[in-house]
């Protein structure tokens, strides 16, 4: 069976046990998510620290188990049983460069381990040369194949994670922050390899990030959480330009302006309070705490994410 | 660029038609690159810059070219009694080998001296060093795969299987020790003595594979804590979970990516570990639970050198000497080795 969409997420659910004293609570990391993306297509997941983009996309992949729901790859079901399969059609870059590459092995190696795992080559020469191919097409040196990774710089090292993601030939990559941890200028560089790499190989990305212009840059369209529910999922340049959702509106209007003229014209929508926890939810509508249009109704029930017109969907009962 | 660009006279602009643009040739040359190291490079780097740890190895490294060697031109064994040569003083002889001497024949001499029945005391050290020093080290390496083995499922499993795991351990590392060696070679006494009976194993003793045996079963547990410590530290590394995104299977996972990250602290208890397995081995060789007789040990030499101790006072100090330089050489190392590996004590 196949379908108009690469991955779909189908009501996904992913709940930690948490022990504080003798009770076992549920951190409910993500709670109730779907969407889906197209072949080919960059999704933008935005949010603040800790409302579980990263969880999201490592559930994707089944690093996590989920707790409930279900997610489709080429509308075929992601168990257990074909995750090893599906390793090769999906990858994932990593936030941390510096973590995220083991300190004892040569870039050769680091980059060769899909190829080892999935035995993507007949023979040692094989090998080499589609490492070496690998660093060329994300910009390294081949004579850098022998070095170990802490002899690189961060956009270096994050170029090798992206060799190494690539190197399974994957259609699809939850890159996981990729850019937060570099330097700015450095940060352009990536985000051009990842959309040259896209238009290249026609990959589909679950591109998560805190930095909304990078993802405006980059997204075809963008998701917006916050405490594990979605709460906006729009086109990219509708989303910024026409928020509809309170959160998305303080949100946006959090993102630095270059121009101070432009800045002192507009309007910073400061949030009250802080996030609640995620072990003790307030009910209904997560948002409802902080947001300035709550009503009852948002304490009684969590609204659904629905379509407002061209592909825009809200979860808000007041908006 | 502006061909007729005029220059202010104290402006600080630069002349951008003085400069041409780099060949690739040229840029890369800018191209710095230090050498490659590895960590066990660094390491060895290190090492080599500590004189008590090159002390220790060239200590270590004699020895053990002492014990190899001397029993191929030594002409006596340790269990052979040169008659009339008892409790000799070193480089003293016999009246038989003085006549020997006198008559023009060549008489190799006893270098420590001999023992009350007229043994070879120098040969008699250097098989003690022996078997000492393959206790030591066939122990620790014992320790070292029970206890790796055991951390590592223990730790990269973790959760119910951790906890049952090192429950266990918890047992063990609670028996009196000394206690259990005592009963467990009285019992393997019995029951090995039959098995072994005839074969190579059976000139080593019985008590000494009930040594070893011993070792294995209670002293891995130490090694086996620290690896898991350290296992579930590395475990909380990205590069973890990008191997199991690439799809890296368990054993793989623990064999490339969480193993080489312990390496050092696995190497540094394994050195410390074994001067402790000889300390242990010579205290029980004392008590009198070690080497059976004549094979010697240099814990078992000690004792009895302590019955003449007020006429013969050298031959305590003989393998004394050298279970204190084995020990110390060893424990000095592992400090070298911990000093050159360790990433947290660096500089």
């Amino acid at each position: 069976m196949s379908s108009e969409y690469l991955v779909e997420v189908k009501n996904l659910k992913q709940y930690f046990p948490v022990r504080s004293g003798f009770k076992t609570l549920q951190l409910k990391a993500v709670d109730d998510i779907s969407f889906s993306i197209r072949p080919g297509e960059t999704l933008g997941l935005v949010g603040e620290s800790g409302c579980g983009k990263t969880t999201v996309g490592r559930t994707l992949l089944r690093l996590y188990k989920p707790t409930a729901g279900t997610v489709l790859f080429n509308g075929e079901e992601v168990t257990d049983k074909n995750i090893q399969r599906l390793r090769k059609e999906m990858q994932m870059v990593f936030q941390d460069p510096y973590s995220s590459l083991n300190p004892r092995m040569t870039v050769e190696d680091i980059i060769g381990e899909p190829l080892d795992v999935h035995k993507l080559y007949s023979n040692k020469k094989e090998r080499h040369e589609k490492i070496i191919a690998l660093m060329e097409t994300v910009g390294l040196n081949a004579e850098h194949a022998t070095r170990y990774a802490h002899e690189f710089s961060g956009g270096q090292r994050q170029r090798i994670g992206i060799a190494r993601a690539l190197a399974v030939d994957p259609q699809f990559i939850v890159c996981d922050e990729p850019v937060s941890a570099l330097d700015v200028s450095i940060q352009a560089q990536v985000v051009n390899m990842f959309e040259d790499l896209q238009k290249q190989r026609g990959m589909a990305y679950l591109f998560i990030a805190h930095d909304l212009l990078v993802v405006q840059h980059i997204s075809d369209r963008i998701a917006v959480m916050y405490l594990g529910h979605m709460m906006e999922l729009a086109e990219a340049n509708d989303l910024m330009n026409n928020p509809i959702h309170p959160y998305t509106e303080s949100l946006l209007s959090a993102v630095p302006i270059p121009d101070p003229k432009i800045a002192r014209a507009s309007q910073r929508i400061v949030l009250e309070g802080d996030v609640p926890s995620p072990l003790h939810m307030p009910s209904g509508c997560p948002f409802r705490t902080r947001c300035r249009y709550a009503t009852e109704q948002c304490a009684a029930e969590m609204p659904e994410l629905k379509d407002r017109g061209d592909g825009h969907f809200v979860a808000c009962w007041n908006k | 660029m502006n061909k007729d660009f005029k220059r202010a006279p104290f402006s600080a602009q630069v002349d951008l038609s003085k400069f041409t643009k780099a060949t690739e040739e040229e840029k890369r040359q800018q191209d710095v690159m230090g050498e490659s190291t590895t960590f066990f490079k660094d390491g060895m780097r290190r090492l080599r810059k500590n004189p008590l740890a090159m002390g220790s190895i060239v200590v270590l490294i004699l020895i053990v070219l002492v014990i190899m060697i001397a029993p191929h031109f030594v002409p006596y064994g340790y269990a052979q009694i040169v008659k009339g040569a008892s409790n000799l003083g070193p480089f003293e002889y016999s009246e038989a080998e003085q006549a020997a001497i006198a008559a023009g024949e060549s008489v190799f001499p006893h270098i420590f001296g001999t023992d009350s029945l007229g043994r070879d005391y120098f040969i008699r050290v250097v098989y003690g060093t022996r078997v000492s020093l393959g206790v030591g080290l066939i122990a620790s390496l014992l320790v070292l795969i029970i206890g790796l083995l055991y951390g590592s499922i223990s730790g990269y499993l973790g959760g119910k299987v951790d906890l049952v795991m090192m429950r266990v351990v918890d047992i063990i590392y609670s028996l009196p020790d000394m206690l259990l060696i005592i009963l467990l070679s009285v019992v393997l006494n019995e029951t090995l003595g039959n098995a072994i009976k005839g074969t190579v194993l059976a000139k080593l003793g019985v008590n000494m594979l009930s040594l070893f045996i011993v070792f294995g079963l209670l002293y891995w547990v130490s090694m086996a804590r620290l690896i898991r410590g350290q296992i579930l530290t590395i475990k909380q590394n990205e590069y973890v979970l990008a191997a199991k995104c690439i799809g890296t299977s368990t054993p793989r996972t623990i064999r490339r990516h969480i193993l080489p990250n312990c390496l050092s602290v696995i190497i540094i208890t394994t050195a410390l570990q074994i001067p402790s397995a000889i300390f242990t081995e010579s205290y029980l060789s004392f008590v009198g639970l070690g080497v059976s007789a004549p094979m010697p040990s240099l814990g078992s030499l000690a004792n009895e050198a302590r019955a003449g101790l007020q006429s013969y006072p050298l031959k305590l100090i003989f393998p004394a000497l050298t279970i204190c330089l084995i020990v110390l050489a060893l424990n000095l190392l592992g400090d070298g080795l911990r000093d050159a590996f360790d990433p947290k004590l660096q500089r």
